[in-house]
């Protein structure tokens, strides 16, 4: 066992973890954060992504340890309090999702398109860099429609808010 | 009420806990002292086993137990004690029979492998430990002793001399040889007919892939003698009644099966699986929750597959473009094992929409159903639709070409056009309009500024073809009565409670599951509307089947029809006991009570009650007594619907491609569907995306596929494609409406058209494109880029 120490949603965290333990696993089974997924065992689905450090990561491919000292964003700690992010507001007045599954992942990998590319993501945009997120259900149309909407509702945003 | 009443674009009422991180999926769910369980799982596609040797992983950390076949037997009642008698296995729940008589070849199918392993991923032994690596790592110290045999795994080969039987004594492979239409009159069409079309068909073996592996939790309570099992399903109270009837874990009232959220299902959900046979197993044994959640690759291996079909299809017409005859074969691959459902597949869920959308005097089909050493195949969206709609579209539009005709002319020429219409295989077809929905897509897809863009696309050295499909699917299974007679083991009705609380608010019972497909807010709208009350005090209550007495789960497209109308019979009960209370409050006659907008009123006056104060009258039973009137409000239905419904629509397919490297692009995909009414058009649409989705992976993208050792070498996301955002255009949907008359909201189900009608669109359009040249699906760059040289140089190819 090892130990590792990091922040997860604004909070410090400290635990001892076999060292062969995933950020995902880490997340999920020692923190019982289980918005983040795990949808496949290969990298591509990215149902786990999260930000570490401010970038999108799929939580599959880190270790825990990796994230020592690291600030990690999931799922959970997207919304102020009772407020939603604008990503997660626009996913549900876009119908971006059926079962949910793939919905944390493809929010946190929204935020993050936002934070690299801006506020103004044409289709074609979206859907490339949508490459690395996997859903089954709703073929992609209005998971497009909401992050387009999304980006530009985080760019109407004050600017203090819309930088997180 | 503007805004959430039936036919709003509601958004979802569940949709908060899934975009903030709080949905609740059965790996999400741990219990106190939890156990892991590791499945070890057959290499080899087919082998006997001649020794299991667990010392060594017995002795590994944290190992609590192992389990192989040998040790599933049953408990002594009331005791820790096993008896002689092992739990049941796996059971196939409808009997289909052959052409001579003789009921379906069901090979034994126990949870955990004895003497035998028939598929790669075959369950071998079970791994129980403290945590789920040390699982892992333990059941990775098992040895086992194979005697590998041969294997067979392509449908076409499992009938030939020679082929490995899969199960010994079930002769070439063959499960059973099935029929259904009229040959002598179809034989007659053929040996009169002006042309023939004949095509060779295969359907596709597909991995259903929900993003949600399945998982299960199962737990027994020592003081009560009782059982749970959280899993991963779209039937929970089917998944408990054949745990307790056939594999006899536990009787029925000890056994509580939850459906939490569930990530997709897609049709592979709905059947009962070893695991949780297995984990439920263990639990009981070792007095401890066991867990077990199935990582991709292992639902590669053993989730149920779909599709599968080897095909030869037969279109005849006469001198005028009319079709007289259509007559198909069929060998279905059933893997290793009949799976819950999987014998009603190629048979009353394919041959039975032959028809398609078409007059056609006379069909006749045969089915030979085969065991493979390959996973199990049973329903995945459309199960047997998509089938059928493949062979019936790619006939049709290649006899069109074959005659020169227009294949929107031929389709129109054909086309059913009055209704009640009586098909030649079963289906009573109750309500459509065809040439509407043909019209309306020509129109969206701007059919007519076609032949500008595929002048551009050749300017670019581009190749363009369009593509139509004209698909009927039979939905909102189904009458108990018919299916019954057809050999389903069950009724296919479905059950609510409507439970009006004191306060006003209202619980909604449901024995559909919804795992992506909104019903709490589809429901909800139909309550709010119907009873005149806010969409937030309307709760609908399903998975779970400590709370809902009964249903029969979510598959084929039959909860808005059948599950929405058993809550629409409960809701006239509520309305018609609110009158009575109402009655006695306004000490008016009940006859005179109407229910409007929400208020019960004495016709005629502006003496009135809303519904909310009625129920707390109901409740205090103040101003009736009990001998007039039960106190409480709260009602139950039954529903079994008198048809199916047919839900129908015509998709278009625009595709360009690089004949250098194969690559096909979708450029525009429009469908315009009729399911009839509609709840929540915004969520309708939704199901249309993602059946086209769908269809789209199985005609470019997806294809499971075996070595001839029977290794699936597609077994991950990196081998299997799946479609992805940048693969698919926009889509544009747009719908048409007859009400289905069968039931009495005229709904007909939405979820399985896009998969039904894309793959056929799609495939048509790249022929088209190719000057006619077939490609087999998935129509990959490989497969289209041989295709486009053949079309070139006719004598160069392959």
């Amino acid at each position: 066992m090892a130990s590792v120490s990091m922040t997860v949603n604004g909070k410090a965290v400290t635990a001892d973890v076999d060292p062969r333990t995933l950020l995902v696993q880490f997340l999920r089974e020692n923190l019982r954060l289980t918005g983040t997924h795990v949808g496949c065992d290969t990298s591509q689905c990215g149902a786990c992504v999260v930000h570490l450090d401010g970038e999108a990561v799929k939580a599959c491919t880190v270790l825990a340890l990796q994230c020592e000292g690291a600030d990690i964003l999931t799922i959970e700690g997207l919304a102020k309090g009772s407020e939603l992010h604008p990503m997660q507001a626009a996913f549900r007045e876009h119908h971006g999702l059926q079962c949910g599954f793939c919905t944390p992942g493809m929010i946190m990998t929204a935020v993050d398109m936002v934070n690299r590319l801006g506020h103004e993501l044409d289709d074609h945009t979206i859907r490339e860099e949508l490459e690395g997120n996997l859903c089954r259900c709703t073929g992609y149309h209005n998971i497009v429609k909401a992050i387009g909407a999304g980006a530009r509702a985080m760019g109407s945003q004050p600017l203090q808010q819309a930088a997180e | 009420m503007a805004g959430t009443g039936v036919g709003a674009r509601v958004q979802r009422l569940e949709d908060k806990r899934f975009i903030t991180g709080r949905g609740r999926y059965t790996d999400d769910i741990n219990r106190d002292g939890q156990l892991y369980a590791c499945f070890l799982r057959s290499p080899h596609a087919h082998a006997r086993i001649l020794s299991i040797d667990t010392s060594e992983a017995l002795g590994a950390p944290g190992v609590e137990a192992i389990y192989t076949g040998k040790d599933l037997r049953k408990f002594v009642p009331t005791s820790d004690d096993l008896l002689e008698d092992e739990v049941g296995g796996l059971i196939c729940g409808w009997m289909i029979h052959s052409k001579d008589g003789s009921p379906m070849k069901a090979g034994a199918h126990p949870a955990l492998a004895k003497d035998y392993v028939r598929y790669v991923g075959d369950h071998v032994a079970v791994v129980i430990a403290t945590t789920l690596r040390q699982a892992q790592d333990a059941a990775e110290k098992i040895r086992v002793d194979y005697e590998v045999l041969p294997a067979v795994v392509d449908a076409g080969e499992a009938q030939k001399p020679g082929a490995p039987e899969v199960h010994a004594g079930i002769e070439r492979n063959t499960v059973f040889e099935w029929e259904l239409g009229d040959k002598a009159k179809t034989e007659a069409a053929f040996a009169s007919a002006a042309h023939v079309t004949r095509l060779d068909i295969v359907n596709n073996r597909l991995v259903p892939n929900p993003m949600e592996p399945r998982a299960a939790i199962g737990e027994y309570d020592p003081g009560e003698d009782s059982f749970t099992l959280h899993v991963t399903s779209q039937n929970p109270h089917v998944a408990r009644l054949v745990l307790s009837a056939f594999v006899g874990l536990a009787p029925e009232h000890k056994l509580r099966v939850v459906a939490p959220d569930v990530g997709g299902g897609f049709g592979s959900k709905i059947f009962i699986y070893a695991e949780e046979v297995v984990c439920l197993w263990a639990a009981r044994r070792l007095k401890r929750p066991v867990k077990w959640t199935s990582d991709r690759t292992e639902a590669f291996l053993a989730d149920a597959h779909g599709r599968d079909h080897v095909t030869r299809a037969e279109l005849a017409t006469d001198g005028d473009g009319r079709i007289t005859g259509l007559r198909v074969k069929t060998i279905a691959n059933m893997g290793a094992y009949l799976s819950t459902f999987a014998s009603s597949v190629p048979t009353y869920l394919y041959a039975t929409l032959l028809s398609g959308q078409y007059a056609i005097p006379a069909i006749y089909a045969e089915v030979d159903a085969v065991y493979t050493n390959t996973a199990p195949v049973d329903a995945y969206r459309g199960a047997g639709r998509p089938e059928a709609t493949f062979v019936v579209e790619r006939l049709v539009e290649v006899t069109a070409r074959e005659l020169g005709m227009d294949p929107v002319e031929f389709r129109r020429r054909n086309f059913v056009k009055s209704f009640p219409h009586q098909t030649p295989v079963i289906m009573m077809y109750d309500a459509g309009d065809y040439d509407a929905a043909l019209t309306k897509a020509l129109q969206i897809a701007d059919v007519s500024g076609f032949p500008a863009r595929k002048s551009e696309s050749e300017r670019r050295g581009k190749l363009r073809g369009l593509g139509y499909s004209a698909y009927i699917e039979a939905c909102g299974i189904a009458p108990s009565q018919a299916v019954g007679s057809l050999g389903a083991g069950v009724g296919l009705w479905e059950s609510a409670e409507v439970r009006v609380n004191p306060t006003g608010n209202i619980e909604v019972l449901t024995g559909s599951h919804s795992h992506g497909q909104g019903h709490e807010t589809t429901f909800a709208q139909l309550v709010s509307d119907r009873l005149g009350v806010p969409i937030e005090t309307v709760k609908v209550v399903h998975g779970d089947t400590d709370k809902v007495q009964f249903g029969m789960g979510t598959y084929g497209s039959r909860s808005g029809a059948v599950g929405m109308s058993a809550i629409s019979k409960a809701l006239d009960k509520v309305i018609a006991k609110g009158k009575k209370v109402a009655a006695h409050v306004l000490e008016a006659s009940e006859d005179d009570i109407e229910f409007k907008d929400g208020k019960f009123g004495v016709a005629g006056t502006d003496k009135a009650i809303d519904f909310a104060s009625t129920a707390l009258q109901a409740y205090i039973a103040h101003k009736f007594n009990g001998a007039e009137l039960e106190p409480g409000l709260k009602e139950g239905a039954f529903y079994d619907p008198t048809n199916f419904t047919f839900p129908a629509g015509v998709h278009v397919c625009e595709v360009e491609i690089d004949p250098d490297t194969g690559v096909t692009t979708i450029e525009r995909f429009t469908a315009v569907d009729d399911f009839g009414n509609v709840i929540n058009p915004m969520i309708v649409e939704g199901q249309v995306h993602g059946g086209i989705a769908q269809g789209v992976g199985q005609a470019l993208l997806e294809g499971a596929r075996y070595d001839a050792d029977g290794q699936l070498v597609t077994a991950s996301f990196m081998d299997y494609t799946m479609p992805r955002a940048a693969d698919l255009p926009p889509l544009k949907v747009g719908m048409t409406v007859t009400p289905a008359p069968s039931n009495p909201l005229g709904m007909k189900g939405c979820g399985e058209a896009g998969a039904i009608a894309a793959p056929p669109a799609v495939i048509n359009a790249i022929t088209d494109a190719l000057g006619h040249e077939d490609v087999t699906m998935p129509a990959t760059p490989a497969v289209v880029w041989r295709a486009a040289q053949r079309a070139r140089m006719p004598m160069a190819a392959e």
